[in-house]
């Protein structure tokens, strides 16, 4: 029964680029129905994850278990029946620079179904009345600002209601109007229509004042776990450096490298 | 330092092997449209009009003037023995057999090639290509399909209309201009021009260019590193390596065709 508890479970992943391990040996869990939120420093593959449970990515070894199918097994007609229940915002948006931002949302409502034009605007229009941008339908995705083009990405991938939905940095340029309009919307939306929700963040406020439940990814593993309220009391120093914001630590600020001195005067 | 060499080759082969595989598999995933064909027609339609119908006034324009350089050149060389009456026969099948599908193959690798290379590795690069396979949606049948076949049908057609072009700017030159007989030109050119020998085998150039062109093109853009140096390295590739193959490609033609 814990299976059907979970829409995601992640077990035993190894995953690498060319020599660099990314991930090695990470175990996770989304509950569904909630707003799972994964932290962690950046360049740590918190997008790479998203990519591979959308089975954009395939991993060295361990398992990806979405609703019953194993991402990792399924061949290209099986992925794209399972990418149906998911919705993905990208980190810039990906919005279609040749389309309005009406024909951005209507895309894969027109694609994957077959209602008429008239629901089909009506859909579109509830969609982007959600994120506030029903005014701007008829503009294009070069006449938007960055927090701009992020909502209209918001408003497509929902177009469709799917099961799960991944947000990748939702919080990332938006002034805090915007942001709290976001944070809310998540929330609403995650509740409404009975969604789960994947977070990925390094707003460390933002995301423990929606997220249900937090994972905090790094040195290629998860590091801790649990809901806001126990994170904020987490003893771990791994956990505290990375809850305030300090750049020394046991969480290494910088990319692996030589050793700094050794670096400079070596002029050879 | 052999060892490096011997290494750096290896990895060279390597790339070149999986990068045509990429391509084949590119190929693949762009012919089989997947049941999805009235959806393609308009992605098709718009597409026409920016590959072909936006490539025609630079075709126009060259094949005006290659027409009438050739008039020009023919002249000069014909009156020498008499037989400017030919002029008509000599540009005529300069055009059809060679200068048409060859100058409009490399006028659209610079003009449609590049352009699609450079749509194509932006995308990529802001995601649009990935957020497609998120949505469920092929990129090789949603963008690459309908740029591929724009291309395919556009490059033969252009070049028809280059070859025509080009007839009438030597007409020009030569008769309007240097007083050659009308009734000589267009005879001498309808005696000597046959359908099989000249008109096909230049259309079946260029449908070979277009397939090649076209190809490279997307494949370029599709593989490109996805940052803007990369999308620059890959547009300038698609222009180098379109023109090397319709050369190359052009030699081999014309060998088995009128060797
Ligand atoms: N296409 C790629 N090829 C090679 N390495 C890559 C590629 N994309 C990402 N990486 C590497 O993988 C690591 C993880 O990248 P990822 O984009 O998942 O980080 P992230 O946690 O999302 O960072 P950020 O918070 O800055 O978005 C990075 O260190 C990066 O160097
Ligand atoms: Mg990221």
């Amino acid at each position: 029964m814990i299976s059907s508890d979970n829409i995601i479970e992640i077990s035993n992943l190894h995953f690498s680029r060319e020599e660099r391990a990314i991930y090695q040996d990470i175990n996770l869990k989304v509950p569904r129905g909630k707003v799972t939120a994964i932290m962690g420093p950046s360049g740590i593959g918190k997008t790479t994850l998203l990519r591979l449970i959308g089975g954009q990515l395939k991993p060295s070894s361990g398992a990806i278990e979405f609703d019953g199918d194993d991402i990792t097994q399924c061949n290209r007609k099986q992925l794209y029946k399972v990418r149906r229940k998911m919705g993905m915002l990208f980190q810039s948006g990906a919005l279609f620079t040749e389309m309005s931002v009406f024909d951005n949302i209507a895309f894969p409502i027109r694609e994957h179904t077959d209602l008429s034009e008239s629901i089909i605007r009506k859909i579109v229009l509830m969609k982007l009345e959600a994120v506030g941008l029903r005014g701007a339908a008829k503009l294009f995705p070069s006449e938007l600002s960055g927090g701009m083009a992020r909502r209209a990405a918001l408003a497509r991938s929902i177009a469709l209601d799917p099961e799960l939905i991944m947000y990748d940095e939702p919080f990332a340029g938006q002034d805090p109007i915007s942001m709290g309009v976001i944070v809310r919307l998540i929330r609403e939306l995650n509740d409404a229509l009975g969604l789960t929700s994947i977070v990925v963040s390094h707003d460390v406020e933002e995301v423990l004042s929606i997220a249900d439940y937090v994972y905090i990814v790094a040195n290629k593993t998860v590091i801790a776990h649990g809901t806001p309220e126990q994170l904020r009391h987490e003893s771990s120093e791994q956990v505290i450096q990375f809850m305030q914001g300090k750049p020394d630590g046991p969480v290494p600020f910088h990319f692996p490298s030589d050793d700094y001195k050794k670096d400079i005067f070596n002029n050879a | 330092m052999l060892d490096k060499r011997l290494q750096s080759l290896g990895r060279h082969g390597v790339d070149f092997i999986t990068g045509a595989g990429r391509a084949g598999a590119l190929l693949i995933g762009a012919l089989k449209p997947a049941g999805r064909g009235l959806k393609l027609l308009p992605l098709l339609i718009k597409q026409l009009y920016i590959v072909g119908v936006q490539s025609l006034i630079i075709i126009v324009v060259s094949g005006l003037f290659i027409g009438m350089v050739l008039s020009l050149q023919g002249y000069t060389i014909l009156v020498g023995y008499g037989a400017e009456q030919s002029l008509g026969q000599m540009v005529a099948l300069s055009l059809l057999r060679e200068l048409g599908p060859v100058v409009s193959a490399l006028l659209f690798a610079g003009r449609a090639g590049s352009a699609l290379t450079a749509e194509i590795g932006l995308m990529k690069s802001n995601e649009q290509l990935s957020s497609l396979e998120m949505m469920a949606i092929d990129p090789l049948h949603q963008v690459i399909a309908p740029r591929f076949w724009a291309g395919i049908i556009s490059l033969p057609l252009l070049s028809a209309i280059f070859s025509t072009v080009g007839i009438l700017g030597g007409h020009l030159v030569g008769v309007d201009w240097l007083g050659v007989d009308t009734g000589a030109f267009w005879s001498v050119m309808q005696a000597s021009v046959e359908w099989q020998e000249d008109i096909v085998n230049g259309g079946i150039k260029s449908l070979v260019f277009a397939v090649v062109v076209t190809w490279i093109a997307l494949h370029k853009g599709y593989d490109a590193v996805p940052t803007s140096e990369g999308i620059s390295k890959a547009t300038t590739s698609t222009v180098v390596q379109s023109s090397l193959a319709i050369l190359g490609l052009d030699f081999v033609l014309t060998a088995l065709m009128f060797g």
